[in-house]
């Protein structure tokens, strides 16, 4: 709209005609600028994390306690609703946006980044197929933090095979009984609401629903406490269900959809949540190493001017760079509603160049501090330790080569 | 009471975060600004936290900025924050132009629309310091103004509260409204920005004006309507020494006796 005596523009028409580029002879260039949005974003982020999370983190690192007021804070701040639909107080910017805040959050604490992601991958399932009553009933508490989500899937069978799993769900009147045990659930303490999965048949084929079962309801109980190497300040074990006794209501999608419900979440935010932690740790890793290579002084001058540094230093660019080409791309795949077919191979190269990436990263930065790469006052040793916590999640990167196979196979490029 | 209109002076200056890489051009005795983010002046961010509170319950938050095309992604930052519209004065004709230059654009942005309750500004930006602009708004308006406030708030539908600190005093104030505020980092700490506010900044708008639409006397703008020049521009060097001396009390006494030549 013009103003009379200037050039008015609503902001949402300058950030598009910002993000274009002049055409080309032949047609429109590709654009790999972030949008002014979406750098906004990134720097909402990164205030959020430079503020606020920095200093807890050697608190975190010392008493492996979730800091469960950040995720408050996070709600203020309107990360955890990135994902959820306006009208249920969420800002629905997308999978592009969630990953650019968690790779922020990472960068520091990718405990608390990880948290982050498993929150929206513990929603993403009621905001794709949950009931106008379900998500009227959990959105709104998923935005402000009075829920906190996770997604339990995993059983001592294996993640990677749930077809196996052995919790089972009996319909009882209006109610389904659930009685099993998921292990390796992230924020089995901290989270108070869950997407769980479990077998409804067994004969003639076996049947999987999925349930959004929540704290108060009798025999959801939190189990045992992994003890990792890693990803301190994120808890991490069992998820018991003694008698869990669930409405019908609350089942999500519709009964035996429960594979489509786990993979659903899984397959379009879950990795990429990952991929987005995984981003945080090599950008982490290389301020650190940057950082300390700039102010080491061997044989007189900063160690940042030998060239065996600066070689790993480079390596650890381009895994950022190429890292984050991936991911940003299997994301913005996402956010178009790309068909699974097609965007089931990006998402897992994303997930697994990412994650690799963040280990070599980690181990780079800790080789260029030497002796202070293993020592806990720096953060290069937290790094190599939360990247490999990292890479297994979501799907090994066996099942990652198992789907880009397929999919190269079926001729996706 | 009744709802205020504010106007908020910005300016996008290189991130302090970074001062340590900023170079001067030895040629030009300016700063080299390639390379360097661009932020929003830190107090001017504590000004337009203090305008939002104010605000709060009606009223309006109007930002003005003189500065090239790119800061429209800061005045962005600041719709997300809680202003309600922004004002780009952008020109290449005022390029180059020292703190009156500069007030005369920004008065004549802010002349363009309706009278306003109070003007906040900074006390000084990060990069050039002088904290002038502000008393220059008041002059060419012909207001009062108060500088390096660090305490305000809303006493009564006319007048505002405000606080200032001497060397060794601190003034309490009861200010008229209309008036010019400059205010110092102690006042607040400025809200981050969520992504409620990110969403909705899009349905705000930025104006950009230039000299035209501004009608501003070309003498009287950019480096040709500055009375001031800058003359030289230069980090100062230091040759600071420290010796480390070691010895008993009596040695330490000696030796200090002898450097001071007494």
């Amino acid at each position: 709209m013009l103003f009379l005596g200037g050039r008015r523009e609503a902001v949402s028409d300058i950030q598009i005609r910002s993000s274009k580029r002049p055409e080309i002879e032949g047609g429109e260039s590709m654009n790999f600028e972030l949008t002014p949005e979406q750098e906004l974003i990134k720097k909402a982020a990164r205030e959020f994390t430079d503020e606020l999370v920095a200093p807890r983190v050697e608190q975190m690192e010392a008493t492996h306690e979730s800091p469960k007021d950040l995720y408050k804070a996070m709600g203020e701040a309107g990360f955890l609703g990135v994902m959820v639909p306006e009208e249920y107080g969420g800002s629905n910017l997308g999978s592009l946006a969630a990953m650019l805040i968690i790779e922020e959050i990472s960068r520091v604490s990718s405990a608390l980044g990880t948290g982050l992601q498993v929150h929206i991958l513990g929603y993403v399932p009621l905001v794709q197929m949950g009931s106008e009553e379900l998500k009227r009933k959990y959105l709104p508490g998923m935005v402000t933090g009075d829920y906190i989500a996770t997604c339990a899937v995993t059983e001592a069978s294996g993640g990677s095979d749930p077809t196996s799993m052995s919790t089972v769900a009996v319909k009882q009147g209006d109610e389904w009984v659930i009685n099993g045990r998921k292990c390796f659930i992230t924020m089995n303490d901290t989270a108070n609401a869950c997407c769980v999965v479990a077998k409804t048949k067994d004969e003639p084929k076996k049947e999987f629903t999925g349930f959004f079962v929540d704290k108060t309801m009798d025999g959801y109980r939190t189990g045992r406490m992994e003890h990792k190497i890693g990803f301190h300040g994120l808890d991490n074990g069992d998820l018991a269900f003694v008698n869990c006794r669930v409405p019908e209501s609350n089942i999500i999608g519709a009964q035996g959809k429960g594979i489509a419900v786990a993979f659903g979440g899984i397959g379009r935010w879950g990795r990429l949540g990952m991929s987005s932690a995984a981003l945080g740790v090599i950008k982490g890793s290389l301020d650190a190493a940057v950082k300390f290579a700039n102010e080491r002084i061997l044989y007189g001058k900063p160690i940042a001017e030998l060239q065996a540094i600066q070689f790993k230093i480079a390596e650890i660019f381009y895994l950022l760079q190429t890292s984050r080409l991936v991911a940003y791309k299997a994301a913005w795949l996402v956010d178009q509603n790309t068909p699974d077919a097609e965007l089931g191979p990006h998402v897992a190269c994303s997930k697994l160049f990412a994650t690799q990436s963040a280990i070599r990263a980690a181990n780079l930065a800790v080789e260029i501090m030497g002796g202070y790469g293993v020592v806990a006052e720096y953060s290069a040793e937290r790094f190599m330790r939360d990247a490999n916590m990292i890479w297994a999640a979501a799907g090994t990167a066996d099942i990652m080569n198992i789907i880009m196979a397929r999919g190269a196979l079926a001729g996706k490029e | 009471m009744r709802p205020l209109r504010i106007a908020v002076c910005v300016k996008p200056v290189p991130d302090p975060k970074q001062s340590n890489t900023l170079k001067i051009d030895p040629a030009t005795k300016t700063l080299v600004r390639t390379g360097i983010p661009l932020v929003i002046n830190p107090l001017d961010k504590n000004a337009l936290e203090a305008a939002i509170k104010l605000k709060a319950g009606g009223g309006t938050v109007s930002v003005f900025s003189m500065a090239p095309p790119t800061a429209e992604s800061t005045l962005t930052e600041t719709l997300a924050m809680g202003a309600d519209e922004a004002f780009l004065l952008s020109d290449r004709a005022f390029a180059g132009g020292d703190t009156l230059a500069t007030a005369r654009v920004l008065v004549a942005g802010i002349q363009k629309q309706d009278p306003y309750d109070l003007i906040l500004c900074g006390a000084e930006s990060f990069d050039g310091g002088t904290a002038q602009v502000g008393p220059q708004i008041a002059v060419l308006l012909g207001l009062p103004w108060v500088t390096r406030v660090f305490q305000l708030s809303r006493s009564n539908d006319e007048q505002l509260a405000a606080a200032i600190e001497d060397e060794h005093v601190i003034r309490e104030l009861l200010v008229e409204m209309p008036l010019v505020i400059t205010v110092e980092a102690s006042l607040n700490q400025p809200r981050r920005i969520s992504l409620m506010g990110v969403v909705a900044a899009r349905k705000k708008t930025i104006t950009v004006y230039n000299a035209a639409d501004l009608g501003v006397d070309p003498a009287e703008v950019g480096l040709g309507g500055s009375p001031t020049q800058t003359w030289d521009y230069f980090s100062p060097s230091s040759d600071k020494k420290v010796e480390m001396w070691q010895g008993s009390s009596q040695e330490l006494a000696r030796e200090l006796i002898q450097k001071l030549g007494l």
